[in-house]
């Protein structure tokens, strides 16, 4: 089975991408989708009901979506086997971009959208930085000068990234996504899985749910104001 | 710009909507070529231009082929927009940066690793030929008008991003001189496509391509069978200009709008 694991902030247009992906490859592979988002997805029952392919959610909740997706992976891949999938679609709802959900013997797609300002990239540093390849959408809405720019700023962050441009509701560019796909290898030990990089996990007072202020109220990774300067230095 | 110059494109045909052959041979397209792309909305105009704008190999829904120098394009032409030979400029096409206009050139040039920094002024003063309503380098971009607009990236891509071959969709609308544009476009060497329902736009191009049901219909090359046609076409044209700027600067229109 193979393994790609979508990600990008909001509205990127990651379920565009990955509706453009499943309708080239059914016919050649029997795809399985797994969402993972934080309140509400819809995204799992349209795929269904467009394609006929196995598809699930999972809401993440309290927890950040990017830990969610780590801890149902394992799970994710015999759920897809048992379907009979030979290609495990997994599109996460990554909120914060300081995580990168991407993993060993998957394919890492980090899809980011052109309208969301030429800094972005900059910003989302983390994912880009372990992606293996970025999908650019609403590139038709853009100018020259700023598709050139948008790019630049990305090779910045991460020169090997593989770049494609798209307008993913017409699907152009799309072939060289779907290619970069099926080249990447299948898994070969499920087991041996491992995230690319260590997220900034810190599951935290504040993640499991108590809200006072000050750092006095709560353990386990905690900053004060004066050494606050590096509160996230990962890979 | 690019390492292989570009002699031709060449579109090979692809499908209908309704999966009949397209009846052309192949669509030869060459500097200083200009083409209209007539036919009713949802005809496939744009995207017959978005497969020139793809290097379509046959993948995209219509199934056409394009070929550049009579070969598959290599792929930095196709993924690299600073190596694309083709520049589309769109109506959803924008600016989204704000910044001023002369620093908003300066960041493409600079991404181009242009040294010339004559360009950014000679850009703007391009521009201008292109709209009634000056471009001044100090204007926010996200301030400007449509017309403006457009003016400043068909200016971009002519002589920042020097780019062979401009696709145009439906630019007229925006209020641009569209004869000076086909002029300036012309006398470069560039090769200009517009997607039109403009009469002066089709009659100023060499040849027209009629689309029908997401095909090619036909290709048509009036020579100077359509004169008459065109000099009719640019004097309603011109009354339509003046009403226009009148109307603009705040007047009543009571006489004859003949030039």
């Amino acid at each position: 089975m193979r393994l790609a694991v979508i990600a990008g902030p909001p509205s990127a247009g990651k379920t565009a991408v990955v509706r453009q992906a499943i309708r080239t490859l059914q016919d050649r592979y029997r795809i399985a989708y797994l969402k993972i988002d934080v309140v509400r997805a819809f995204e799992d029952e349209e795929l269904a009901a467009e394609f006929g392919i196995p598809a699930r959610k999972i809401y993440s909740g309290d927890l950040c979506p990017d830990h969610a997706g780590v801890m149902v992976m394992r799970d994710a891949i015999d759920w897809a086997g048992e379907e009979g999938a030979d290609l495990l679609l997994v599109e996460s709802a990554g909120l914060c971009l300081r995580c990168s959900p991407y993993t060993t013997q998957g394919l890492g797609i980090v899809v980011l959208s052109a309208i969301s300002g030429t800094n972005t990239p900059l910003k989302m540093a983390a994912m880009l930085a372990l992606a293996d390849i970025a999908v650019v959408t609403r590139i038709d809405l853009v100018s020259q000068a700023e598709k050139e720019v948008f790019r630049e700023k990305i090779r910045e962050t991460n020169p090997a990234l593989e770049i494609v441009e798209t307008n993913a509701l017409q699907g152009t560019g799309m072939r060289y996504l779907l290619r970069a796909i099926e080249d990447f290898p299948a898994i070969t030990d499920p087991d041996a899985i491992m995230l690319r990089g260590a997220p900034p996990l810190g599951v935290c007072t504040i993640c499991i749910g108590k809200t006072d202020i000050g750092w006095q109220h709560h353990f386990g990774v905690i900053r004060r104001l004066e050494d606050a300067d590096y509160l996230y230095r990962g890979d | 710009m690019n390492p292989t110059p570009i002699r031709e494109i060449t579109i090979l045909p692809g499908r209908s909507r309704s999966g009949e052959a397209e009846r052309f041979r192949e669509i030869t397209i060459r500097p200083g070529d200009t083409i209209s792309i007539v036919g009713p909305t949802g005809s496939g105009k744009s995207a017959l231009i978005n497969d020139i704008e793809v290097f379509a190999q046959n993948d995209t829904a219509t199934g056409r082929t394009v070929l550049v120098n009579g070969t598959s394009p290599p792929e930095e032409f196709v993924r690299d927009p600073a190596h694309k030979p083709v520049a589309l400029i769109t109506q959803n096409t924008r600016c989204l940066a704000d910044m001023a206009v002369a620093e908003f050139l300066a960041m493409h040039v600079r991404s181009r690793k242009i040294t010339d920094e004559g360009i950014i002024g000679r850009t703007i003063d391009l521009a201008n030929e292109f709209t009634g309503e000056a471009i001044r380098p100090d204007a926010r971009m996200t301030a400007l008008s449509g017309g403006q607009t457009r003016s400043l990236l068909v200016a971009d891509a002519v002589l920042i991003a020097a780019a062979p071959i401009l696709l145009l969709d439906e630019v007229e609308n925006a209020g641009i001189f569209k004869e000076r544009v086909i002029e300036v476009l012309r006398a470069g060497g560039k090769a200009v496509i517009f997607v039109t329902h403009d009469p002066l736009v089709s009659l100023l191009s060499a040849r027209r391509i009629v689309m029908r049901d997401g095909a090619v219909e036909r290709v048509i090359e009036p020579g100077d069978r359509e004169g008459a046609a065109l000099s009719e076409a640019r004097r309603l044209d011109g009354i339509l200009r003046r009403m226009r700027e009148e109307i603009r600067a705040g007047n009543l229109i009571t006489g004859s709008a003949e030039a």
